[in-house]
């Protein structure tokens, strides 16, 4: 489990980029949390960086759009899904439990 | 329409007009011709990732999984030869023919070539994965390199030999290398990379010739200076393969011509991509445009025109993106000469900064350099801005 920021630190519309071996981004969509891969699928760009609009993060880089709940790619040049990961909120910290390496990515 | 359409170029325009043609419903045949070998590819890579060898072939694949439901019937390494305007039927180099009721024109561009220097060994020029594969092995064996021509292609190459450890030296025609694209204040801040990365940046000069008759030796300027060379990249633009259709009457200029909607003047024909010269309300002009984004988005129109119905809405902001020893530039917008250009954020010193460019007041462009996250929100209040031509 990783511990991302206070809950008040991410407000609604915003994105924060968790470093780690593999970057995480989290978003707040109106108050509810969502944590993917951070990295592209496509190419190198942070999806933090991107523009969100409802569940959707499209990529700041070639505006390949992704399903925050799914992870999934809703047209090209992006092929793959990127891993969703469960966040966890407890006494106003965001946390994120990474999933593990290949699953998600399906 | 249920007949056959054949697309002309198996690159970026013409897989994304296949993809748009089955979207808006169309069930005939589709008929997909390129002369390469190779299924569709993407091409940024080919002077970023692909050529510094972090990136391989299987990357570059355009074609994903889903494209499978597409059932496109795949004529690659035929090279179309002519376009009969009345039966519309697309001519083979080898002798064949297919006849259709709807043509694609997606046959891109090729590079620019410096006169007499085909064939010497040593010289390229990037557009393709062959010429990707070429000169990738090339600077593997070499410590040297010129490149002639400091436009994003260029300049893109100029910093992935720098990073595979070549000693680079990039000569420029102009005195503000990506004047054109950036403006000259913008276009002199970016060119600045090169001097950050031990690059050698010689603007004003023009190069007289090539030295050498069994390999390249040396890039002779104008101004009588011998830069020694193992290798050599030409990057001094491209021309779009509009030669095919001579004769055919459809339409060309600066590209194949069409109207906003990708119409030719031949009915049943559309063009898509580089090799295409749109009708752009805002410029009042055909605009041959060179963009990946535009290769991937404007087939959808070229779609609508040709089946019927309602065409997409359109995102009227161009963009593009290059990066260079490590910096990410984005530019989005449409500028032109007078356009006033803003710091809003960050600093040329820091290699991080965002530029607004302004028109009577009002913005009308942008360019981040290693600011995604500010230029994403930029473009965006660009398109909402601009009112969709
Ligand atoms: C090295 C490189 C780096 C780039 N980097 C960037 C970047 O960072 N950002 C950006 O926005 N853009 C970039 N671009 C531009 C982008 O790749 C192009 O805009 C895009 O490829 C255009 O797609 P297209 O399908 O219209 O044409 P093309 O990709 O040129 O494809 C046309 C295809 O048609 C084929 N063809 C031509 N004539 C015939 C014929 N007679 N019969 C059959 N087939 C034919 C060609 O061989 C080719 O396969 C780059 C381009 C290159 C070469
Ligand atoms: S890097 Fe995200 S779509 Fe290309």
């Amino acid at each position: 489990m990783i511990t991302v920021c206070p809950t008040s630190s991410l407000p609604p519309g915003e994105a924060i980029r968790v470093p780690a071996e593999e970057p995480i981004a989290v978003f707040n969509v109106d108050g509810e949390f969502f944590a993917i891969d951070d990295t592209c699928t496509h190419q190198d760009a942070s999806l933090a960086d991107g523009w969100l609009e409802g569940c959707t993060i499209e990529c700041p880089l070639h505006a390949s759009c992704f399903d925050l709940r799914t992870g999934k790619p809703s047209g090209p040049p992006a092929k793959v899904a990127v891993r969703t990961h469960q966040v966890v909120v407890a006494d106003g910290m965001i946390h994120v439990q990474v999933s593990a390496a290949a699953e998600g990515a399906a | 329409m249920t007949g056959t359409i054949a697309v002309v170029g198996a690159s970026l325009a013409g897989l994304s007009a296949a993809r748009a043609l089955r979207e808006r419903g169309h069930a005939g045949r589709i008929v997909v011709i390129g002369d390469e070998v190779h299924a569709p590819y993407d091409r940024p890579p080919l002077s970023k990732e692909f050529l510094a060898g972090t990136a391989t072939i299987d990357d570059l694949a355009l074609v994903s999984p889903d494209d499978e439901a597409l059932d496109l019937e795949w004529r690659l390494g035929s090279r179309a030869v002519g376009l009969e305007r009345q039966s519309r039927s697309v001519r083979l180099a080898d002798g064949g023919e297919v006849r259709a009721d709807g043509v694609v024109l997606a046959t891109g561009a090729r590079a620019r070539r410096l006169p007499g220097s085909d064939g010497l060994p040593g010289v390229h020029v990037l557009r393709t994965l062959d010429d990707a594969v070429a000169l990738r092995a090339d600077l593997a064996v070499s410590g040297r390199l010129v490149v002639i021509g400091a436009g994003f292609i260029g300049a893109e190459v100029a910093s992935t030999a720098r990073q595979l450890g070549l000693d680079v030296t990039v000569v420029e025609t102009q005195p503000v290398p990506l004047a054109g694209p950036l403006g000259g204040e913008l276009g002199a801040v970016c060119a600045e990379l090169h001097a950050d990365h031990g690059t050698r940046l010689l603007t004003g000069t023009g190069v007289a010739g090539l030295v050498g008759t069994d390999r390249v030796e040396a890039v002779e300027l104008t101004d009588g200076t011998r830069l020694p060379a193992e290798v050599v990249v030409v990057g001094i633009g491209a021309l779009p393969n509009t030669e095919w259709l001579a004769g055919s009457g459809v339409a060309l200029g600066n590209g194949v011509l069409t109207d906003e909607g990708c119409a030719t003047n031949v009915p049943g024909v559309v063009a898509v991509g580089d090799c295409a010269a749109a009708w752009s309300v805002p410029a009042g002009r055909n605009v041959r445009v060179e963009h990946w984004t535009h290769a991937l988005e404007q087939p959808a129109t070229a779609a609508a025109t040709l089946l019927g119905g309602a065409p997409p809405v359109r995102c009227p902001v161009p963009y593009f993106w290059s990066d260079q020893y490590g910096a990410r530039i984005q530019f989005a917008g449409s500028r032109r000469e007078g356009d006033v250009p803003r710091l809003v954020e960050g600093d040329f010193a820091d290699r991080s900064f965002l530029v607004v460019y302004e028109r009577d007041g009002a913005p009308v462009a942008v360019l981040g350099m290693n600011q995604p996250r500010l230029f994403t929100r930029w473009r965006r209040q660009l398109r909402s801005a601009v009112p969709a031509a």
